[in-house]
């Protein structure tokens, strides 16, 4: 193994209590993401991809198991320290969830109010950041003035905005058109390459791992079925899902082999 | 003509004052309670059943209490807190303690309207849930508030009519005393016409505030 990943998460597990009855939605989840890394996680509806990517903030308490990004055990905060890692880790959601009574520049400039961060210094950190996401000309609008995909630039601004070690996404382009998609998409390939930010995302969209991500992971009822880097899992796939969603995208796939696999 | 007006002057004073205080005082107590009742609510940020439970029941059994039996309840309350149960002022309090848990409610129902997304949002970036109510919540349902105070004050511009059982006076109180006990039609005429006149601005006014804060989105 050699050094320890930058999130590792380990025997994950959490079950749902609904009116029917208990619903095991992860069940020992083992996931290591290295700094650096687009990492994606594919499943179908209801695989427990969204719970677990709301295990890494915490959004969703895990029942037993740990998350440790960098040296920090997530699992074992306290409520304060919480929200002080909170405010590290930026999450963008497929709904955009912007607040429709900010303008653009306040929407941005939230977290870094919820941080404490003086309001001088927030000016200059928001205008930095909407030019990086290319919003500049929006910055008094208001989200209900915008198109889905400047929404979700806004979202990405906002997530951005003081400087997280990493962003995650909870099938925040299934929401957008293909061709919106893949321009956020470039947006978040362009930060991970500029900031060196980790990214984790989610998504029932294999085009979208395909295109963005370094390595994946591919979740079926609560277990984590194959993962590795997306080459390798698309090239070789080992567990009847995996071959199961590379077969709906048999026709890209080989545009993929084309493409990737030149040397092949 | 002119003695109409000069009847006409000193009720419409002392409702604009009982709507005006009872207003204040219903938002004061009020408005904490509807924050807290959408706080603890089992779907809310900071779930407490039992407490959400608790204070339910006491909004539930003040909102079904008939408003001419809660005034003559209140008196002794009226005279720690003002000095004396029966006059204008008197009538504040029970006015104020009619008002307050209609005034919870309709912030209860206001906050709760808010995209629960954007309660998450705000919770993933780590925010207290004192920066979610005072960031998120209010702001985000500011129309809805709007359009519930309003539908407070109209409330209380009715309630106020009563007032005049506990001497409390207003056009209500002279609406009865002239128009009904001295049949004077035209007095009773009049003062439910200005009271008419007083709601349709109330509700103009508040339409127009709760427009302007829409169409900033």
């Amino acid at each position: 193994m050699g050094s320890e990943p930058f999130i590792a998460v380990r025997k994950l597990k959490k079950t749902f209590h609904t009116h029917e009855g208990a619903l095991e939605v992860l069940k020992g989840i083992d996931l290591e993401i290295d700094r650096g890394d687009i990492y994606g996680i594919i499943g179908f509806s209801g695989a427990g991809k969204s719970t677990l990517l709301r295990c890494l903030n915490r959004l969703e308490s895990p029942d037993s198991g740990t998350v440790t990004i960098g040296d920090v055990e997530i699992t074992a905060l306290d409520k304060t320290s919480l929200n002080g890692h909170r405010q590290k880790v930026g999450m963008i959601f497929q709904q955009f969830n912007l607040f429709d009574s900010r303008t653009v520049y306040r929407n941005v400039s939230f977290p870094l109010e919820v941080a404490g961060i003086p309001k001088a210094r927030i000016r200059t950190r928001v205008e930095e950041i909407l030019e990086l996401v290319e919003l500049t000309d929006k910055i008094n609008c208001h989200p209900g003035q915008l198109s889905g995909g400047q929404k979700q630039r806004v979202g990405i601004a906002r997530a951005l905005a003081n400087q997280p070690d990493v962003l995650l996404s909870d099938e925040a382009t299934s929401a957008l058109d293909p061709q919106t998609t893949f321009s956020i998409l470039e947006l978040l390939k362009d930060i991970n390459r500029k900031l060196g930010l980790t990214i984790v995302l989610v998504t029932h969209e294999l085009e979208v791992i395909k295109y963005a991500c370094t390595k994946m992971a591919v979740i079926q009822d609560g277990v984590i079925i194959e993962k590795g880097d997306v080459r390798s899992v698309f090239l070789n796939p080992k567990s009847e899902t995996s071959k199961q969603f590379i077969k709906i995208n048999d026709e890209f796939l080989k545009d993929f082999v084309v493409e990737e696999g030149g040397g092949i | 003509m002119n003695e109409l007006l000069v009847l006409l002057i000193a009720p419409t004073l002392q409702t604009l004052y009982m709507i005006f205080a009872s207003t204040l005082f219903s938002l004061i107590l009020g408005f904490p309670l509807g924050v807290l009742l959408c706080v603890t609510d089992s779907g809310g940020i900071a779930p407490r059943p039992s407490l959400n439970n608790a204070v339910g029941r006491v909004v539930n059994v003040l909102r079904s209490f008939p408003f001419i039996i809660l005034m003559i309840l209140v008196f002794p309350l009226s005279r720690i807190i003002v000095g004396t149960s029966i006059g204008t002022t008197a009538s504040i309090v029970p006015l104020s303690i009619a008002a307050a848990p209609f005034v919870a409610r309709i912030i209860e129902s206001a906050l709760k309207e808010v995209d629960p997304g954007c309660i998450q949002a705000a919770r993933a970036m780590g925010s207290s849930n004192r920066q979610i109510i005072l960031k998120v919540l209010i702001p985000e349902a500011l129309p809805s508030l709007v359009a519930g105070v309003t539908t407070t004050i109209i409330n209380l511009i009715g309630y106020s009519a009563m007032a005049g059982a506990i001497g409390g006076g207003g056009l209500g109180d002279l609406a009865v005393r002239y128009g009904y006990q001295r049949f004077r039609t035209d007095v009773m005429i009049v003062s439910v016409i200005v009271i008419l006149v007083l709601v349709e601005l109330v509700q103009l006014t508040g339409s127009r505030i709760g427009k302007r804060l829409l169409v900033k989105r």
